[in-house]
């Protein structure tokens, strides 16, 4: 059985890119166990000559003409950006 | 004359006779769903102006012009876009969003005539089996408010359930459309997977995710499926074959029908009454003309843990997108970029979109992607394999949609492998891609129970009819929830 500790936890919520406290990390540290150990069930079979699924539907590669076409108003586009000048988008300093 | 207990045939011939309007039906669904809602809880963003405009610019068109499902009412899941109508998919995060066009299927609605009064609340992208996952509310279950309706399109059941609209759209990545369908006594299907277009849908898991109709019966679940079917090349993974006349289908004859029964759906854990239901109606179709037999889907139980490995992985990479620049919710706190997005997904996602967010991180992380994402990808093909095996012999596979009924409000929130455990029944079918309806097939302690019929790849038409009979031989569908008595006409 997997155990699931705080760290690695925080670690994995730093890669989702979501603040955790140390508190909630402990709290999803057990469910997060509780339900990776339940996943392990998988292990019971050999999948060794076993091909992946990835889609269901018997289909590969949907290509369109390679043609341009205009994109969506620019005005539109920023109807639901908070902070936006000069039809950009503005975001925090990323360099001090 | 309330309208809350009509079809869509009987509703159009109110109109085409001129005993009604489309004005008159539009305006009563809002009185309904106004009278209503503090109890339900259905509704979100509501389409009140327009709709009511709409509706009188629709009672113009000649009759002569008009569809099957010309100028009647629906509630559209909150994870489907719907421009200019606020669309949060009942998260923090989308608070506000208002888009900017319209998903393929409501174009759709729209070219059928139908009219879009409100969106219906759903857990948060989609993620739970009870509506409790909601950031904005808790919908009710119509049969008994201190139940849930179940998840995630519970919004859409509850609302149909209770008369608020005849016509829903659900969404279903892994029992989302049928475990509530069968929790609020209602007709809900679950497509074959790339036969309605995702384009507009605010995605989950792209591999398992379908568009589907909520409704009170089977033919209008047939019309409104029909309305939305169909190749569409904004969604690359929608299949390019024929949409049939799914009404057609509804001939009443399953003379000589052949019905798998697995013995895996009649397992620990599978309640008795559900049991007794799915037994019930076996004779029911027996006696119009099937047979049935006993049959094994033996990798079943491993549906479970293989559809929340890859769920949560592809939800990890969906849900990526939402950072707070473009549109949503966006936080106040931060100093750096990286603060920005990490406090704007804190604060905008709930408990059970970070815990699946977190899983599927993991699993796709160097070291646990083969231990965990491929090794549910390779057990996927078993799942899948064990369906195809079974459709060379049978024509239908059928078993219960939930191992329970409703359950309470609060009792199983903060247990997510509990909660998990509600679709255990309809998960299989999801990885395996093929379609399913749930119907009301019985009660227990006052609260319907769900028939899952499961058909062959874009082989709803089957499934249509073998539910449409047993439709037609029973009477659970006509059984109205509590909230009905003393509601709004």
């Amino acid at each position: 059985m997997a155990k699931m500790t705080k760290e690695e936890v925080i670690e994995v919520a730093h890669l989702a890119r979501l603040a955790i406290t140390d508190e909630e990390a402990v709290h999803f540290a057990e469910q997060l166990e509780a339900i990776t150990n339940a996943m392990e069930l998988l292990n019971e079979l050999d999948t060794e000559n076993v091909e992946p699924t990835t889609h269901v539907l018997e289909m590969v590669n949907v290509l369109r003409e390679d043609k341009s076409v205009p994109g969506l108003d620019r005005e539109l586009v920023l109807k639901n950006v908070k902070e936006h000048e000069a039809g950009q988008v503005k975001v925090p300093t990323i360099l001090e | 004359m309330t309208f809350a207990d009509k079809t869509a045939a009987q509703l159009q011939e109110l109109i085409h006779t001129e005993q009604t309007t489309i004005a008159e039906v539009t305006k009563q669904a809002f009185d309904r769903i106004e009278a209503l809602e503090p109890k339900v809880d259905a509704f979100l963003a509501m389409n009140k102006e327009q709709a009511t405009q709409q509706a009188e610019e629709m009672d113009k068109v000649p009759f002569a012009e008009r569809g099957p499902l010309f100028g009647l009412p629906i509630g559209v899941k909150d994870n489907i876009v719907t421009e200019g109508i606020e669309t949060t998919a009942s998260s923090r995060i989308l608070e506000g969003f208002n888009p900017i066009y319209n998903a393929t299927v409501v174009e759709k609605l729209k070219a059928a005539g139908m009219i879009t009064v409100g969106k219906v609340n759903m857990d948060e992208f989609a993620m739970g089996s009870s509506n409790e996952n909601s950031y904005y509310k808790k919908t009710k279950n119509p049969w008994n408010l201190e139940a849930v309706p179940g998840g995630s399109s519970g919004g859409s059941a509850a609302a149909v359930a209770a008369g608020e609209v005849p016509f829903a759209l659900g969404s279903d990545t892994g029992g989302s459309i049928r475990q509530p369908a069968s929790f609020c006594g209602v007709v809900g299907m679950k497509p074959t997977y790339g036969r309605v277009s995702r384009f507009g849908l605010i995605a989950f898991a792209s591999s398992l995710d379908q568009i589907g109709p909520v409704t009170r019966t089977v033919k209008d679940n047939a019309l409104l499926l029909q309305a939305i079917s169909g190749h569409d090349e904004r969604d690359s993974t929608s299949a390019d074959i024929e949409v049939p006349d799914f009404a057609e289908a509804l001939t009443g004859d399953i003379q000589g029908l052949r019905i798998g029964v697995p013995k895996e759906y009649f397992a620990e854990g599978v309640g008795e009454a559900a049991k007794q239901a799915v037994r019930d109606a076996l004779k029911v179709l027996e006696e119009k003309g099937a047979t049935w037999e006993e049959i094994s889907l033996p990798h079943s139980k491993y549906a479970l843990a293989t559809y929340y490995l890859l769920a949560s992985s592809e939800a990890s990479s969906n849900l990526s997108r939402f950072d707070g620049i473009r549109y949503g919710y966006r936080t106040q706190k931060a100093g750096s970029l990286l603060e920005f997005y990490m406090n704007t997904r804190s604060e905008g996602f709930g408990d059970e979109v970070k815990r699946r967010i977190m899983l599927g991180t993991y699993a796709l992380s160097s070291g646990y992607y083969d231990a965990y994402y491929k090794k549910a990808q390779k057990v996927r093909t078993l799942i899948k394999q064990d369906f195809d095996k079974a459709f060379e012999d049978y024509d239908v596979i059928i078993g219960p949609t939930t191992p329970t009924p409703a359950f309470k409000i609060g009792e199983i929130i903060d247990d997510p492998l509990t909660m998990y455990a509600n679709d255990i029944l309809t998960i299989p079918v999801n990885l395996a891609g093929v379609p399913a309806i749930s119907i009301p097939c019985g009660f227990e302690n006052g609260l319907p129970l769900g028939l899952q019929i499961i058909g062959k790849y874009f082989d709803e038409e089957t499934v249509y009819r073998v539910a449409d009979v047993f439709e037609r031989a029973t009477e659970f569908h006509k059984k109205t929830p509590q909230t009905w008595e003393g509601a709004a006409q």
